[in-house]
C-alpha cells in the first residue's frame, strides 16, 4: 500500500470504489504515521480509530452507490490549535494539555462535511508563536528532509506530516507565515487565505485581526479542493467575509499569459540566501516564459513590517492568551494558594518562555502611556503596508517573492535569538498585515534543502493566486520531488 | 458659606434581550448555575463573539428617548483585567476611546423636583456585557463561579454631574426607570440587579470648580441611593467644614447601618489595556435602521398620560398617577377595555389598590388580581348586585386572595337586597325601634333620614340597596321623594 502514498488526492479520487477503497487509502497513511512519525514526530494526537470509522462509513456510502462528497476519503491532519470535538486540542501548550473542546471549528466541521478523514492533530510552535516548531510545549517535529533541520512554523507538524507522507493534506493557520514558510521549508504547497475568506471559529487565537486558516498539500489542486472545502461566510465568525466563493479549481488551467507579475524590489534585499534568491529568480523566469509580464514593484514599507506586526500581534496575544488563567479548564497550577497565585503560578508554569515573552510585550504595548507611541503608531503602519500593496495592484495582478530568506535552518540553530527566528517569516508577514491571500510553491533545492516561491494576490483573488502557482508548477517538477523517507 | 452638592450617576441597565450579548444563551433569570452558558459566554478558546442586534436596537432605542446623538459607527474595545467571574479575563465594552465614540452621546432627561422641570444631560449611552457570578458557601475555603449571567447585555448611562441633590438623585432614577420601562429596554428593577447604580459625588462652593468627589457604590434600590448620597453629602461637607480634605476614593454604602465607607482594598489606578476588540467588526447604524428604530419606539409616558386624559377624560393628576409605571397604565388601560368605567376604575386602582400595594411593599406586578377582575368589581357595583360599600370589602378579599369578585360576593352572601317587600319589613322595624330621629324625620330634620338609613343598612349587614331604601323610608313616612 506503500505506493498509495505521496499521490495528490486529485489523481486517487477516480479509483475510490474501483479499485481503491476509503479504508485502504487511510490505513495506507496511518502505516505512514506508523513508519515515520518515530522520526519526525509530526502529530500529538493520532485518532486512528475515529478515521478507521469514518473510512468505514464512507465505504458504505460508496458500497451504495450514493454520490460522494468532494474529498472524501482524503486523509487529512489538523493542526492542534484548531479545535475538534472530543479530541484533545492542546495549541502546543502544558496549559492546554488535557483540554478537550466540546465543538469543532468550523474549517474541520467542513472538512468532515466534505468527506475528509482526519488523521490526527499536528504539533506547533506554543499557540503558533514560532518559525519552527521548536516552541513546542512537548517536543519539536523535524524536517522530513533532514531530520536535523526544522519543519518551520508554527505549523510545522501540519507541513511535516504532508511532507513526509503521514497525511494527504493538512490544516494550519498562518498569523505571519506559519502556513507558508513551514510549506516552503517542507517542499509542499500552502495557502493563506485572504482575511476574512475562512471562519476563524474553533481556532484559538494568536492574533484575531491576522490570523486565518488554510491548506496544505502536495500541490496545487489538492490546496484548492481543500480551500474550496472551508471557504465561505460563518455567521459565528463577524470577520468572515460575504463574497462568493468561485469554483477554485475551474480555472487553475487558465494559464498565464498577458498575466502582469510584480516583483518587489525589497523582497530580494540583504538576508536573503543567494540560492534561495537565484531559485526564486528563476521561478519568476519561467512563468514570464509562459507568458507573463513581469514588472519590478516596490514596497518601501516593508522594513517597518516586522515591528509592526509583533506590536498588534503580542498585543493582541496578550489579551486573547489571558483566559487561561487556571480557574475553568486547563491547567491549574497545584501550587496556588489564593487567587493571585492561581493565577500567577498556572501561567507561570503552563506558559513556555517565547509566549510569556509575547505577552509581555504585547501587555506592555497596550499600556497607559504606551498605547499611542506602540499600538496605534503600529495600525497606522498597518495602513501603510496595506496601501504599498493596494499601489503594487494598481500595476500588477500578483506578486511574485521568495518565501522564506533561506532554506531552513538546524534544529537549535536561532533558538536563542528570538530575532533571528523573527527573521523567517519577513517576508511573509507584510501579506498579513494587508490580509492579503498568499501562497508557497516549492521551487527548487539547496542543499537538499526545499525552496519555496510565494505569491500573492489581491483580496479575495486566491483563483489568481492559485492559476499562477499551477502554471508554475505544472511547468516544473519540483512538486513531484518526494523526502528521503519516501525512498527509506 | 453653603456648599453646592454636585452629582453624576453611572447606571447599569439589563436590556430586555431573550438572549445574550455575543451568543444565542438565553438571558432568563434564576437558572440552576451554568445551565445557561455556551463556548462563546464560558470564554473557550476559539469561540468567537458575535453582536446581537436587538440588543444594539435596544440600545438605540434607549439613546433616541434620551435625545442622544446617535453615532453612525461604534467600535467594541476589550477591557482587560483578571477576575475569576471574567472568563475570557477581558470584557467586551463600547468604551470611548479616542477616534472610536460609543454607540451614542450628548442626550437628556427631563425630570420635575418640586415643580421645576430640569434637563439632566446623559454623557454617553454604551453596550457592554455582564460578568458571572462569584458565590461563596458558608462552609469550607472555596468560591464557585455561576457564569448564567456571562455574556448578558447591559447599557451603560453615564450622566452629566448635573445633579444638584439626593432628590433630584432620586427624581432622575425614578424617571429613568419609568422612560427605559416604557421604551422595554429594560425591566429596570434595581432590587433585582436589572438597574445597577453608582454615583459620583462632590462639594463646592457656587461658582467653584468641582470638588474631590467619592464615587458610591452598592446601592440596591433608588430608595437606598437618595439616602446613600445625603449621608455622603453630609460626610464631604462635615470634613470640608472642619477643614480637612475630601480623599478620591471608592465608598460601599452600607444598607443596615446607612453609612459609606471606604473600599479596604488599597485603590490602585488599574491599567486596562483597552484596544479595539478584533473579534467584531464595528457598529454600523444606517439611518434607514434608526429609522426603523424610531417608528418602534412604545408610547412613552408624557405622551401616554396625555393620551389617557383624553381618551378617557381623566384629570391631569389622575393620569399622571396612573402612568407612574408602565404596568400600572397597562392594568388600567386592560380594566377599561373590559368595562368601560374609567373613572370608577382610577378610583379603584388609585386608591384601594394602590394603598394595598403601599402597604405592603408591593409592585403592581405583583398583584394578585387581573384588570378583568376589577373591571368585574366595577360592572357588579353598577348594576348593583353589590353596594359601593360591600364592594370595599369584596376588594379587600381580593386582593388578599386573587379570587374573582363573582365567587366572594356569592360565597359570602353579599349580593344586595333589592326585595322591596324583604326591605319594607325591614324599614318597619326600624321605625318601630327609633321613635326619636323618626319625629325628627318629621320635624324636617332631612339628617336623621340618613340615621334610618343607616339603621337599615346595619341590619342587612350591609347589603341593602341603599337607594331603595331611602325610597322606601320616605313613602313610609309619607315624605316626598328624594
Ligand atoms: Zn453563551
Amino acid at each position: 500500500m506503500r505506493e498509495l502514498v505521496g499521490r495528490p488526492y486529485h489523481e486517487l479520487r477516480a479509483r475510490l470504489g474501483k479499485d481503491l477503497s476509503v479504508r485502504e487509502l487511510v490505513e495506507a497513511y496511518l502505516d505512514a504515521i506508523e513508519a515515520f512519525d518515530g522520526q519526525v514526530r509530526a502529530y500529538l494526537t493520532v485518532t486512528a480509530d475515529q478515521a478507521r470509522e469514518q473510512a468505514r462509513a464512507l465505504d458504505d456510502r460508496l458500497a451504495r452507490k450514493e454520490p460522494l462528497p468532494p474529498l472524501a476519503g482524503m486523509p487529512v491532519a489538523v493542526k492542534d490549535n484548531l479545535c475538534t470535538r472530543g479530541v484533545r486540542t492542546t495549541c502546543g501548550s502544558r496549559i492546554l494539555e488535557s483540554f478537550v473542546p466540546p465543538y469543532d471549528a468550523t474549517a474541520v466541521e467542513r472538512l468532515r462535511e466534505a468527506g475528509a478523514v482526519v488523521l490526527g492533530k499536528t504539533n506547533l510552535d506554543e499557540f503558533a508563536m514560532g518559525s519552527s516548531t521548536e516552541n513546542s510545549g512537548f517536543f519539536p517535529t523535524r524536517n522530513p528532509w533532514r531530520l536535523d533541520h526544522v519543519p518551520g512554523g508554527s505549523s510545522g507538524g501540519s507541513a511535516a506530516a504532508v511532507a513526509a507522507g503521514e497525511a494527504l493534506a493538512a490544516l494550519g493557520s498562518d498569523t505571519g507565515g506559519s502556513i507558508r514558510q513551514p510549506a516552503c521549508l517542507c517542499g509542499v504547497v500552502g495557502l493563506k487565505p485572504t482575511y476574512g475568506r475562512v471562519s476563524r471559529y474553533g481556532l484559538v487565537a494568536f492574533a484575531s485581526s491576522l490570523d486565518q486558516i488554510g491548506p496544505l498539500a502536495l500541490d496545487v489542486r489538492d490546496c484548492a479542493l481543500v480551500l474550496q472545502a472551508i471557504s465561505g461566510r460563518d455567521p459565528r465568525d463577524s470577520t468572515s467575509v460575504e463574497v462568493p466563493v468561485p469554483n477554485f479549481a475551474a480555472s487553475l488551467e487558465a494559464g498565464v499569459r498577458g498575466l502582469r507579475v510584480g516583483v518587489p524590489t525589497e523582497f530580494f534585499g540583504e538576508g536573503l540566501q543567494p540560492e534561495v534568491r537565484h531559485a526564486v529568480l528563476d521561478a519568476v523566469r519561467v512563468l514570464e516564459g509562459l507568458g507573463a509580464v513581469v514588472e519590478e514593484v516596490t514596497l518601501p514599507t516593508l522594513e517597518y513590517a516586522l515591528p509592526t506586526y509583533y506590536l498588534i500581534a503580542c498585543a493582541e496575544a496578550s489579551s486573547n492568551l489571558a483566559r487561561y488563567d487556571g480557574v475553568a479548564y486547563g491547567y491549574r497550577s497545584p501550587r496556588a494558594r489564593d487567587l493571585y497565585t492561581l493565577y500567577a503560578r498556572t501561567r507561570a508554569e503552563g506558559f513556555g518562555p517565547e509566549v510569556k515573552r509575547r505577552i509581555m510585550l504585547g501587555t506592555f504595548a497596550l499600556s497607559a502611556g504606551y498605547y499611542e507611541g506602540f499600538y496605534k503608531k503600529a495600525q497606522q503602519v498597518r495602513t501603510l503596508v496595506r496601501r504599498d500593496f493596494d499601489r503594487c495592484f494598481e500595476k500588477v495582478d500578483v506578486l511574485a517573492t521568495p518565501t522564506s530568506p533561506v532554506a531552513g535552518f538546524r534544529l537549535g540553530e536561532r533558538t536563542t535569538d528570538p530575532l533571528q527566528m523573527y527573521l523567517a517569516d519577513v517576508y511573509t508577514i507584510p501579506v498579513n498585515l494587508a490580509g492579503l491571500p498568499g501562497i508557497s510553491v516549492p521551487c527548487g533545492f539547496v542543499d537538499g534543502l526545499p525552496v519555496g516561491l510565494q505569491v500573492v494576490g489581491r483580496p479575495f483573488d486566491e483563483v489568481t493566486v492559485l492559476r499562477v502557482a499551477y502554471a508554475y508548477e505544472q511547468a516544473t517538477d519540483w512538486h513531484r520531488h518526494r523526502c528521503p523517507l519516501f525512498r527509506g | 458659606m453653603d456648599y453646592e452638592t454636585v452629582i453624576g450617576l453611572e447606571i447599569h441597565v439589563q436590556l430586555l434581550t431573550q438572549s445574550k450579548m455575543f451568543c444565542g444563551c438565553s438571558t432568563r433569570f434564576g437558572a440552576p448555575p451554568n445551565t445557561q452558558t455556551c463556548p462563546v459566554c464560558l470564554g473557550l478558546p476559539g469561540a468567537l463573539p458575535v453582536i446581537n442586534r436587538r440588543a444594539v436596537e435596544l440600545g438605540l432605542r434607549a439613546a433616541l428617548v434620551l435625545h442622544c446623538t446617535v453615532h453612525p459607527t461604534s467600535q467594541f474595545h476589550r477591557k482587560n483585567y483578571y477576575y475569576p467571574d471574567l472568563p475570557k479575563n477581558y470584557q467586551i465594552s463600547q468604551y470611548q476611546y479616542l477616534e472610536h465614540p460609543p454607540l451614542a452621546t450628548d442626550g437628556y432627561l427631563e425630570i420635575e423636583v418640586d415643580g421645576q422641570r430640569r434637563r439632566v444631560g446623559i454623557r454617553r449611552v454604551h453596550l457592554e456585557e455582564d460578568t458571572g457570578k462569584l458565590v461563596h458557601p458558608e462552609e469550607g475555603n472555596v468560591s464557585w463561579v455561576d457564569y448564567n449571567r456571562s455574556g448578558v447585555p447591559l447599557m451603560e448611562i453615564v450622566t452629566y454631574p448635573d445633579l444638584r441633590s439626593p432628590q433630584e438623585a432620586r427624581a432622575f432614577l425614578l424617571k429613568l426607570r419609568q422612560v427605559l420601562q416604557y421604551a422595554e429596554v429594560s425591566t429596570g428593577r434595581m432590587e433585582e440587579g436589572t438597574l445597577r447604580c453608582d454615583a459620583n459625588v462632590s462639594l463646592r462652593r457656587p461658582g467653584e470648580p468641582l470638588g474631590v468627589r467619592t464615587e458610591v457604590k452598592n446601592m440596591n434600590s433608588i430608595r437606598s441611593v437618595e439616602r446613600a448620597l445625603a449621608y455622603e453629602v453630609a460626610r464631604q461637607r462635615e470634613l470640608l467644614e472642619r477643614g480637612e480634605a475630601v480623599v478620591q476614593e471608592t465608598r460601599h454604602w452600607d444598607e443596615r447601618r446607612g453609612v459609606t465607607f471606604a473600599s479596604r482594598s488599597k485603590e490602585e489606578a488599574e491599567d486596562y489595556r483597552y484596544f479595539p476588540e478584533p473579534d467584531l467588526v464595528p457598529v454600523e447604524v444606517t439611518p434607514e435602521w434608526l429609522e426603523e428604530v424610531r417608528r418602534g419606539v412604545p408610547e412613552l409616558p408624557d405622551a401616554r398620560r396625555d393620551r389617557i386624559m383624553a381618551q378617557y377624560a381623566l384629570g391631569r393628576y389622575d393620569a399622571e398617577l396612573l402612568v407612574q409605571t408602565r404596568a400600572t397604565a397597562d392594568f388600567f388601560e386592560a380594566a377599561v377595555a373590559a368595562h368601560p368605567s374609567p373613572k370608577a376604575i382610577a378610583n379603584w386602582m388609585l386608591g384601594e389598590v394602590s394603598a394595598y400595594l403601599n402597604e405592603h411593599n408591593l409592585e403592581i406586578e405583583q398583584l394578585r388580581i387581573t384588570p378583568a377582575q376589577l373591571a368585574e368589581l366595577v360592572r357588579l357595583v353598577e348594576d348593583g348586585t353589590i353596594s359601593g360599600r360591600i364592594a370595599k370589602d369584596v376588594i379587600a378579599e381580593m386582593l388578599q386572595t386573587g379570587d374573582s369578585p363573582r365567587s366572594i360576593v356569592d360565597r359570602q352572601g353579599l349580593v344586595q337586597i333589592s326585595d322591596e317587600a324583604a326591605l319594607r319589613e325591614t324599614v318597619e322595624a326600624v321605625i318601630q325601634d327609633n321613635p326619636g330621629p323618626v319625629r325628627d324625620v318629621l320635624a324636617g330634620k332631612e339628617k336623621a333620614v340618613a340615621f334610618l338609613v343607616g339603621q337599615v343598612m346595619r341590619r342587612t349587614q350591609g347589603r341593602a340597596n341603599p337607594a331603595l331604601v331611602q325610597r322606601l323610608l320616605r313613602e313610609r313616612l309619607g315624605l316626598l321623594g328624594g
